[in-house]
């Protein structure tokens, strides 16, 4: 349903009544908006001379800064690699034909979903140790973002793979084609492509879910930004936390916008193209896009 | 075995900090994801834009950016929230995006003949939003909603790198102990995750198949 089947199309009054609801709603954003930057001009926080730390090489934060979004791509990266060869995997083995096979690949997906990422991140960084197995933050992160999103990452191709009309895999067969070229010639290739947009709308929840690295101590965009502060605290006081703050999260913010427009266009691409013939729109539940683990219902 | 229960009150505390701060938060992003997906398909332009605008900036930041923000960022403009309520609103405000995203949809979900009919019959926006289309939206938005709900309490996770002692910090506080005790550490926070998710999941199932409607 289109918004505007819900209102006539304005005429002279609501159009009054609009500019008025405008006037005061932009209104209370200035003054939102004022407030803050009084509230920042009183502290001295909008003195460009502070602002200019962030691009001053001598003073180190531009490389620390890069380094610690290096590193956050490097963890990205990584994940996204193994999740999504696990996550093949993982789908092929819950549509298998050996009972066996489907049950431990539903049994891990369930598993994965079932917990927080945080807590998969934390056995992995905290409990492990204790059995002798001692984890990198590097690693410790990785392992719990591939263990967590693979599952993701089967549910996904497993609903492309089911969404492929029943013909492609009949004709397969009468062709002759054995099970594995079926799956791999003629299933996954359509899947994937009709699943494209929706792939890409978790890497960036992948991406968002690389700050969990904060808490166990990886050096990625936010650690780093606390610890530039604590190494400047000593010399400079507060001069400096706002401005470098603000650049960490401005970082992040910004590779996931440039992801998630990424994944508007190729969903854009995909309705277009015969090929990938996604008719019905797909798009990433809400509740997977808040990262963390999504939410899941047992099955009805 | 005999840890947890010389544990307890610890559990307990952490449990009932992780319940406190999910129903809370969920309160709020329930109602200010309501307000926003209303704002979505008003016919203000400019409050379209605004709720827009909010959900676009919340879907692409971290969860831990939001927390990092208020915490750490709050305090340089003389705001200081303690860490709870810190928690409470990071997880509260990014929460709401998601809510005004599954309310949406379920509007969306609506057909528009319902929103045709009430108009013919006079209603205005504000009137047929409320009387027809949203009381239908809640409904199809049931199992989103019941997700994202899910999908929260596992976020307050988060609230463990921030200094609030709830389900998972306690993994880092108890690290000294030795490994089988630890194991049963990590048992003791998984069960209480699923204390609050599974029955919560069992109750969005059957409010789904009390209210649903058949089109």
């Amino acid at each position: 349903m289109s918004a505007p089947v819900l209102f006539d199309v304005p005429g002279p009054k609501a159009r009054a009544r609009a500019r008025i609801g405008t006037a005061i709603g932009a209104l209370v954003v200035a003054g939102i908006i004022a407030f803050v930057l009084v509230r920042l001009g009183r502290n001295g926080q909008l003195d460009p001379q502070r602002w200019a730390v962030l691009f001053d090489p001598n003073s180190g934060v531009p490389q620390a800064l890069g380094e610690a979004l290096l590193a956050t791509l490097r963890v990205a990266v990584v994940g996204m690699v193994l999740a999504t060869v696990a996550g093949l995997l993982l789908a092929v083995g819950r549509l298998s034909d050996r009972a066996w096979i489907r049950a431990v690949s539903s049994t891990y997906i369930e598993f994965f979903r079932a917990i927080p990422l945080l807590v998969v991140i934390f056995a992995l960084y905290f409990v492990l140790p204790s059995f002798g197995v001692e984890l990198s933050a590097f690693t410790a992160l990785t392992g719990g973002l591939v263990l967590y999103n693979s599952a993701v990452f089967a549910e996904i191709f497993r609903a492309g793979i089911l969404s492929v009309d029943r013909g492609q895999r009949e004709a397969a067969f009468g062709l002759g084609m054995r099970k594995s070229q079926v799956m791999t010639l003629v299933l996954l290739p359509q899947a994937i492509r009709r699943m494209l947009p929706v792939l890409i709308a978790q890497l960036v929840v992948l991406l968002k879910d690389t700050s969990l690295g904060f808490i166990i101590g990886y050096f990625e965009l936010l650690r780093q930004a606390r610890s530039l502060v604590e190494f400047f605290t000593p010399t400079f006081g507060n001069q400096y936390t706002f401005q470098i703050y603000v650049a960490a999260g401005l970082m992040y913010i910004i590779v996931n916008l440039l992801l998630s427009w990424l994944a508007r266009y190729a969903e854009r691409w995909s309705r277009r193209n015969k090929k990938a013939a996604a008719t019905a729109e797909v798009e990433l539940p809400a509740d997977l896009q808040m990262g963390g683990g999504g939410g899941v219902l047992p099955p009805k | 075995m005999p840890f947890l229960i010389d544990n307890f009150a610890l559990f307990r505390d952490a449990f009932l900090t992780t319940l406190s701060l999910s129903l809370l938060a969920g309160l709020l992003a329930f109602v200010l994801g309501t307000v926003l997906a209303a704002l979505r398909v008003s016919p203000v332009a400019p409050l379209r834009g605004l709720a827009t605008f909010y959900v676009e900036v919340f879907r692409n930041t971290p969860l831990t950016v939001v927390f990092f923000f208020m915490i750490f960022g709050l305090p340089q403009i003389d705001f200081v929230v303690g860490f709870f309520t810190g928690a409470v609103l990071s997880v509260g405000l990014y929460t709401a995006a998601f809510v005004c995203e599954a309310v949406r949809s379920g509007i969306n979900a609506v057909s528009p003949g319902q929103a045709e009919a009430a108009r013919a019959i006079g209603l205005t926006f504000g009137q047929s939003l409320r009387e027809v289309v949203l009381p239908q939206a809640f409904r199809t938005v049931v199992p989103p909603l019941g997700n994202v709900w899910i999908a929260m309490v596992k976020n307050t996770s988060i609230a463990a790198g921030f200094s609030v002692s709830e389900l998972s910090s306690l993994l880092p506080r108890l690290v000294n102990a030795n490994a089988g005790d630890l194991l049963f550490v990590l048992l003791g926070v998984v069960v209480g995750y699923m204390v609050i998710t599974l029955p919560s999941a069992y109750a969005v199932h059957s409010l789904e198949r009390r209210v649903a409607i058949l089109r």
